[in-house]
């Protein structure tokens, strides 16, 4: 396998509701950024890929009109996913080891807040047996919130956990939307939103950008001291049916994490996208994270959803600590439809 | 508006192009809200996304809708014996066509639920209901339901569950008007 890195990663703050500004122009502080701090230009970049969905733009390929933010003339090579980013850094990851390339741009973006979100996530289901029936997210998120209590291993209080654990971490992150300190007897004395989900076990609404840079062998030695390199990575999807599956394990999370290699060595730090709190117990079981790993030090996506950004969000989260040189060795997961139907692992390192 | 940025002088256009563009730019498509009353004004326009076509069920998801229309659940056979229902069209380890069709409940048992105590305008029902996954009786898998309890605290993992038909069916996933708890009736 071809040695290759991501050598920056720059986010804009996560907020509620970005009104003043269009895709392009919130986009821009992200890709710019990114190729900023190893002092790039897309002029250096091979390729181009994206991730973002037209059904929260409200229009079709919207995802060529952002395009202006990376300034595509003269014509670059570039593609796009209609999937969260993380997919997109796959897209580039399997072109940089194809080795025609030796670095490479990867964004993602999402503006969540116009429209209906967790009726938006609607269309992402069966659309004639589930769909017509507009059960939103949360209410899905809910359906395998349940089953995973009526297992017996984990309680409503264990959910308040994950939940307090993210929020008093974000308050270190200067990009959450969401960070704060309050203990377990809040979470718990609040009214359920869709039982036996409360509000605080559920994600905000997102507004938001990342991008990533990668390089591949000696250009990424030569643009930073420490490289996040990848040792793994891997993505296996589910049927679409909640029905067909066991929704209290994350089976293509599992398969993903042994085929990318997590249990190959200790875990310094994970982050997981996992949306709802009761997703993060599913995926730490999955991958066998637990112990010594510092799970989401940067709150996940509790404190900062945005649509097909925020399992991007979480390599750059892990490259910059391997990068900053606070962990050695790290895991990122990303995640995609209803109830974790897709899951994507890959595991970096830095040099010693 | 645009009238005004249009030069459709001798120097700038021939003849012909004039004579052309003429009626059809200038009086027939701008000219009411440009020169009337409404000069200024933001024009506007109808959006209808539709698709102008339409597509065959197959005779796996057909058969499901058809059953729906006569009041029957039909599941399909997996190729390890499993019924999966709603019917698979194929077989979800192998990848294989699913051909042989099974009647099943419409009867079943909650396998998972949730309570929506502020049901959504669009949810299938206007006062708090259960989502829940559904497996009707002789399936293997479940199916998503809004079950009518009327609290939360009649809900529970396990109960049994009967759907309540809508009385004009058309071959749809909502010809199963709602589902009921058994003790409240049954066989409706």
């Amino acid at each position: 396998m071809r040695d290759v890195a991501i050598i920056s990663f720059a986010q804009t703050p996560m907020r509620r509701r970005v009104d003043e500004l269009n895709e392009v122009e919130m986009l821009m502080p992200a890709v710019h950024g990114a190729l900023a701090q190893v002092d790039m230009t897309i002029d250096d970049i091979g390729f181009t890929c994206s991730g973002s969905t037209d059904y929260l733009a409200g229009m079709a390929f919207s995802f060529v009109s952002t395009l202006d933010a990376v300034g595509p003339w003269p014509p670059i090579q570039e593609s796009h996913v209609e999937m969260d980013g993380a997919w997109a850094l796959y897209e580039a990851w399997v072109k940089l080891q194809l080795g025609e390339i030796d670095t490479a741009l990867v964004y993602a973006y999402a503006k969540s807040s116009p429209g209906d979100l967790p009726m938006v996530l609607t269309r992402q289901l069966d659309p004639i047996t589930m769909g017509p029936l507009w059960p939103d997210s949360v209410s899905i998120a809910a359906l395998q919130a349940r089953a995973l209590l009526d297992t017996g291993r984990v309680t409503e209080g264990d959910l308040a956990e994950v939940a307090v654990r993210s929020r008093r971490d974000a308050l270190a992150n200067p990009n959450a939307q969401l960070a704060w300190d309050r203990g377990l007897d809040d979470h718990l004395a609040e009214d359920y939103l869709v039982a036996p989900l409360r509000r605080s076990d559920c994600p905000p609404i997102t507004d938001g950008a990342a991008a990533i840079v990668w390089a591949a062998g000696d250009e990424a030695r030569s643009k930073v001291d420490r490289p996040a390199w990848i040792r793994g990575i891997d993505h296996r999807i589910e049927p679409i049916h909640l029905g067909l599956r066991d929704l209290t394990v994350s089976e293509s999370t599992r398969i993903a994490a042994e085929k990318a290699g997590v249990a190959d060595g200790p875990v310094d730090v994970a982050e997981i996208h996992a949306p709802f709190t009761h997703q993060e117990l599913i995926l730490r079981q999955a991958m066998g994270l637990g112990g010594s790993t510092a799970i989401n030090p940067s709150g996940g996506a509790l404190c900062a959803n945005p649509m097909m950004t925020a399992g991007l969000v979480r390599l750059g989260e892990v490259a910059n600590r391997i990068s900053a040189g606070t962990a050695d060795r790290g895991v990122a997961h990303a995640t995609s439809g209803p109830c974790l139907q897709q899951n994507l692992v890959c595991v970096l390192e830095g040099d010693n | 508006m645009f009238v005004d940025q249009v030069d459709l002088s001798e120097a700038r256009a021939p003849t012909s192009v004039r004579r052309k563009l003429k009626p059809v730019l200038l009086w027939s498509a701008v000219t009411d809200t440009t020169q009337g009353a409404g000069a200024g004004e933001i024009l506007s326009a109808p959006l209808i996304i539709e698709y102008p076509f339409k597509r065959t069920t197959g005779p796996v998801i057909g058969a499901f809708l058809t059953g729906l229309r006569e009041r029957v659940l039909i599941g399909s056979r997996a190729e390890d014996g499993r019924v999966i229902v709603p019917p698979a069209e194929f077989d979800p380890v192998s990848g294989n066509d699913l051909t042989e069709l099974v009647e099943v409940g419409p009867a079943g048992v909650v396998t998972t639920w949730a309570w929506v105590s502020a049901p959504h305008a669009k949810h299938p029902l206007d006062r708090p209901f259960a989502w829940a996954q559904i497996r009707p009786d002789g399936a293997d898998t479940s199916m998503l339901g809004a079950v009518d309890a009327g609290a939360m605290e009649n809900m529970q993992t396990g109960m049994r569950v009967t759907p309540v038909w809508a009385d004009e069916r058309e071959g749809h996933i909502c010809d199963i008007a709602r589902w009921i708890p058994e003790s409240d009736g049954g066989n409706a």
